[in-house]
Formats: C-alpha cells, structure tokens, sequence
C-alpha cells in the first residue's frame, strides 16, 4: 500500500495528481501568481503548473506573501489542491487556512519513495496520510 | 486549546463578527502547530498591499470594513507595491493604482497606522526583552527576535490582521521558550566590511539549513556589528532560510555565552564570502539596472549611498532606484541626501519595496532589463519570480556599476 503519514494537517479530504518537487517553495519567489506556473528561473521545476495539483515539498521558503497569495490564488481559481511540505514555516499555514486550501507538514517515508510526479493521490488531513489512488 | 472567558466570549460573537472569525480562523492556525492557548501582543505590523493582495484580498478588506473591524492593539502597515509619485512615470497599472489607494483607506478605518516600511524596528517601534508581538515581513521578525529579544513567529498579512483585532496570536514557534535556542555554530572569520557581506553571509547560512526552526548562533567575529549590518544578515538569513531567529554571541540578548556545546559547526572566512560573489552570472553582460532596496534604506544607508554618488551621474540608459520609507525621506531631503541621490539621477521610492512594486514584470520587459544588481542578498534571492538575472555586489561596486553601466 502506498502510504505516506504526515504530522500535521488541516483541510478537508481531497484528491488530485501529485507534483513532487526537490526544491523548496514560495509563492513569491518562485510562482507567476497570475498563471499558476513556477516562473523562477533555475528552479527545479520550471515552467510546471501548480494548478489543481497535490504539491509536495521539501521546504518552504522565505515569505511572509503566502499568506494573502495563497488566498489570491485561490480566488483567481489556479490554486493546487494541497500543499504537503517536509518542514514547512507557520506563513504557509497561515495561508492554507485562510484560503482553505489543506496543508501538512513532517512525512514519513519521503514521498519520492512512494509516489511519482503524476500518480494520482489522495489527501486525509483527519487520519494524517497521503495514499496512492491510481496513476493519471 | 485552552480558551480565557473572553476568548470564548469573542468566539460566541461579542466583539462582533470581524474579531469572532479572526480569533477562530487563529484556533485552527493554533491547532496545527498544538499550540496551547493564545498570547497577548502588543504590536502588530502587517503586510497588505494589492499586488500581494490581489482582488480578493481587497474584497476581503471591505467586507472587514462592513462588519466594523478595529485593531484592539497599535498596527502598522509594511512596505507597499505603489508609490503614487512616480506610479504613473513608472508604467503602473492605473487601475491597480486606485485598488492600492483603496487598501490604504480599508485600513486606516480599521485604525492601522499606514507607515508603509519594512524597517519599522528602524523607525517605529523597538519592542523590548521577551514583549510579544505579531509581526510580518520577516525582515522584521527575525529582527525583532534576534536583536530586541521579543518574541514572534511569521504572521502573514491575514495573520498579523487577525492579531490586530484580537489583540493576540496563538502561542507556538518563537513564543517558546524550547524555540529559541541555537541549534548550530556559525564562526565568523571574515572581516564583513560592506553590508553586502552580510547578505552573502545570510545566504551561505540560510541556504544551506533551510528550515523555520533552525536558529544559527555567530560568534568570533572580532568587531561590533551595526544595526544595518545586523538587519542585512537577519534578512537574509529569512530569504534564503525561511528562518526566523539568530543569536551573535556578544551582541544579541539571547546569545549564549560561547557555541561549543552546538555539534554542527560551520566557519565563513573571505573565502566562502568570495565564492558568493563569483557564484553570479552575469548574464548577457547588461548592467543598467541597480537597485538599493529589500529592506528599505535606513538613514545611515542613504547618507552612505550619497556619499559614494556625491557628484557622479547614473549612466545615460541606466537606471537606479533607492526605496525608503517616509520618515528616512524626509530626514533625508532635510539633510541632502535626497538632493544628492537626485541630482545624480538615481530614482527615490518612497513607501515601497523594489521587488514587491506593482506591474514589476511588465516594467522589466518595458526597460529590457535582464539583470539586476543590489547590494542586498535578499533583494537578489526574492526578485526571482518576475525573471531577472540578479548579481550581488558590494555598495561601492554597485554604485560604480550605475555609474559606469559595466558589470565588475
């Protein structure tokens, strides 16, 4: 079973296909807010839309700006289903929460072991896990 | 968490609607980082600008007006994204324009004191050992963590705006005590002569222990640093790292008393700081855009900056910006700094950050601008998104690079 356990978690159960990055994240730095997809130059997804996707992230990076992005973002209808960070910082929850959008933190094993970029996943912020449900 | 009566009276709807939903949507945020209960702060600042905000954010701020939102403790707004004197020389968006002029005037209703900065532990308030406050941009909070020994997390805009009107923000991250400690050594063995240093510091620090709780503990550098130098490597340190606190033994209030007892141990002589600068591409060589922004200048920096351009001109088809906030400005203009920036051809941006400027995109394809340099490592890290090649350089590099348009 393809399983990954999470820490912390909040949001309402959802599904959708997995994005796994290796880098960290901010809305800010690394994401044109307008379309959706990951602009900065370099980063290890580049020209990647976030739209409608489970995100998986290492890190989260800088920002006080997630908290009114994620909002935007979701306002403008190009929001990513979850967020599901490694370590992430209190701006990201803050933001989740207020847009809605769930969010966890801490996971074991690393998703890469058990997921791929485009397997279709679900997210259960109640029971703290993240399962395989097909791939796309 | 546990609730007071009156936290469980604002729930049940006694202040009215605004504070009820602001103090359960800070539950939930609570709840995830187990926090216990909720602290009382005494200071908020908070970031709320539309090119962050966007149009709903803003439909957000009415309906907080509609429902009679006032802050319950002292707020005051960051740096925004519109400086309405030269928006329109600037190419801004004149319908975003008008949105921002809204943000303002949502916000003073709800009693926020619109500073527009980011250095407000430079000009507004310098909150003491141990006071709790609910801070945003992160500049500030890693500031006032550090340096004043205040307590404070990340508060986003919707965060820190929650707190204005309860009065209070749950208690977790860097209200703790557990929080607060060091967790690795870091040995200064170079000498840091320019500001830029820092920020190469905060960034060979901050990249390579990206984490919110990992909190770096300097110590061996031989000299007392400065206020500016100390805001460089905090912001930095918050850029690259997503961190939000440092201690610097002999120097900040928390410090321990030496680092030995910290297993990870990282050292930075000029060598690494050298390797900093030459990690830089220069692109395709252009250098007609310099910037000294990201934080605001305090009135130190702007006198130094003066100094270096007392006399010199912008290179024709070169452009150089300089934000600050109003009160730096004023002071500046009374003492000629501003008239000395001015006359050199440098641009003044009042209230605002470089990187956060509305239409900031449209602007670089507007100039054709592909690289930006800056004195400030953060600056060169956050200004990514609209896909400027950026390049960290010393002050007095940058200054000649405006001058010269040629990169070094």
């Amino acid at each position: 079973m393809s399983i990954v356990r999470v820490q912390q978690a909040y949001g309402a159960i959802v599904e959708g296909e997995a994005l796994i990055s290796e880098e960290g994240f901010s809305p800010r730095y690394d994401l044109d807010r307008w379309s959706g997809i990951i602009t900065k130059p370099g980063h290890k997804l580049e020209g990647m839309s976030i739209v409608d996707k489970v995100c998986f992230f290492p890190t989260a990076k800088g920002g006080i700006a997630a908290g009114w992005a994620f909002y935007d973002i979701k306002w403008k209808k190009i929001a990513p289903k979850a967020f599901i960070f490694g370590v992430t910082n209190p701006v990201m929850v803050q933001g989740a929460v207020f847009a809605g959008i769930p969010i966890t933190a801490g996971w074991t094993p690393h998703p890469g072991e058990v997921f791929r970029s485009g397997d279709w996943v679900r997210v259960d912020p109640a029971r703290k896990l993240i399962e395989a449900i097909g791939r796309t | 968490m546990e609730l007071t009566a009156e936290e469980r009276e604002i729930l049940a709807g006694k202040l009215g609607e605004a504070t009820r939903r602001a103090l359960e949507y800070q539950v939930e945020v609570g709840r995830f980082w187990r926090a216990k209960r909720m602290v009382p702060v005494t200071n908020v600042h908070l970031m709320g600008d539309i090119e962050v905000m966007g149009d709903g954010g803003l439909e957000f701020l009415r309906e907080e007006v509609r429902l009679g939102a006032r802050c319950r403790v002292d707020a005051t707004t960051n740096a925004r994204c519109i400086d309405f004197a030269h928006c329109d020389r600037l190419g801004q968006d004149p319908a975003e324009v008008a949105k921002e002029r809204e943000i303002i005037q949502c916000m003073r209703r709800m009693d926020v004191v619109t500073t527009d900065t980011c250095i407000n532990y430079q000009t507004g308030y310098q909150p003491h050992l141990g006071e709790h406050v609910a801070w945003g941009d992160t500049g500030t909070v890693i500031y006032a963590n550090s340096v004043f020994g205040a307590r404070s997390n990340f508060e986003a805009g919707p965060a820190a705006l929650a707190a204005a009107l309860t009065g209070r923000t749950p208690e977790y991250g860097f209200h703790l005590d557990e929080n607060r400690r060091g967790s690795f050594a870091v040995r200064l063995e170079a000498s840091l002569d320019d500001l830029a240093d820092w920020g190469a510091v905060g960034k060979l620090v901050g990249e390579s222990h990206q984490n919110y709780f990992a909190v770096p503990v300097f110590h061996g550098y031989r000299r007392t640093p400065t206020a500016d130098e100390l805001k460089h490597l905090g912001a930095a340190l918050a850029s690259y790292g997503s961190m939000a606190m440092f201690h610097f033994a002999g120097v900040t209030p928390e410090a321990p008393s030496e680092a030995s007892h910290l297993q990870e141990k990282v050292t930075i002589g000029e060598r690494e700081i050298r390797s900093v600068y030459s990690s830089y591409s220069l692109g395709d060589g252009d250098a007609r855009l310099v910037v000294f922004s990201g934080p605001q200048q305090s009135l130190l920096e702007m006198r130094r900056v003066a100094q270096l351009f007392d006399g010199r001109k912008v290179k024709k088809g070169s452009s150089c910006f300089v934000t600050t906030n109003g009160a730096v400005l004023a002071q500046s203009r009374a003492l000629g700094y501003a008239k000395v920036l001015e006359d050199a051809g440098v641009t003044i941006l009042e209230g605002v950050c470089f990187y956060i400027l509305q239409n900031l995109s449209s602007l670089r394809r507007a100039h054709h601008w592909t690289n930006m340099v800056s004195n400030s490592a953060k600056i060169v890290n956050i200004i990514g998104a609209h896909r400027f090649n950026t390049i960290l350089r010393r002050t007095a590099d940058c200054v000649e690079i405006a001058c010269s348009g040629e990169l070094r």
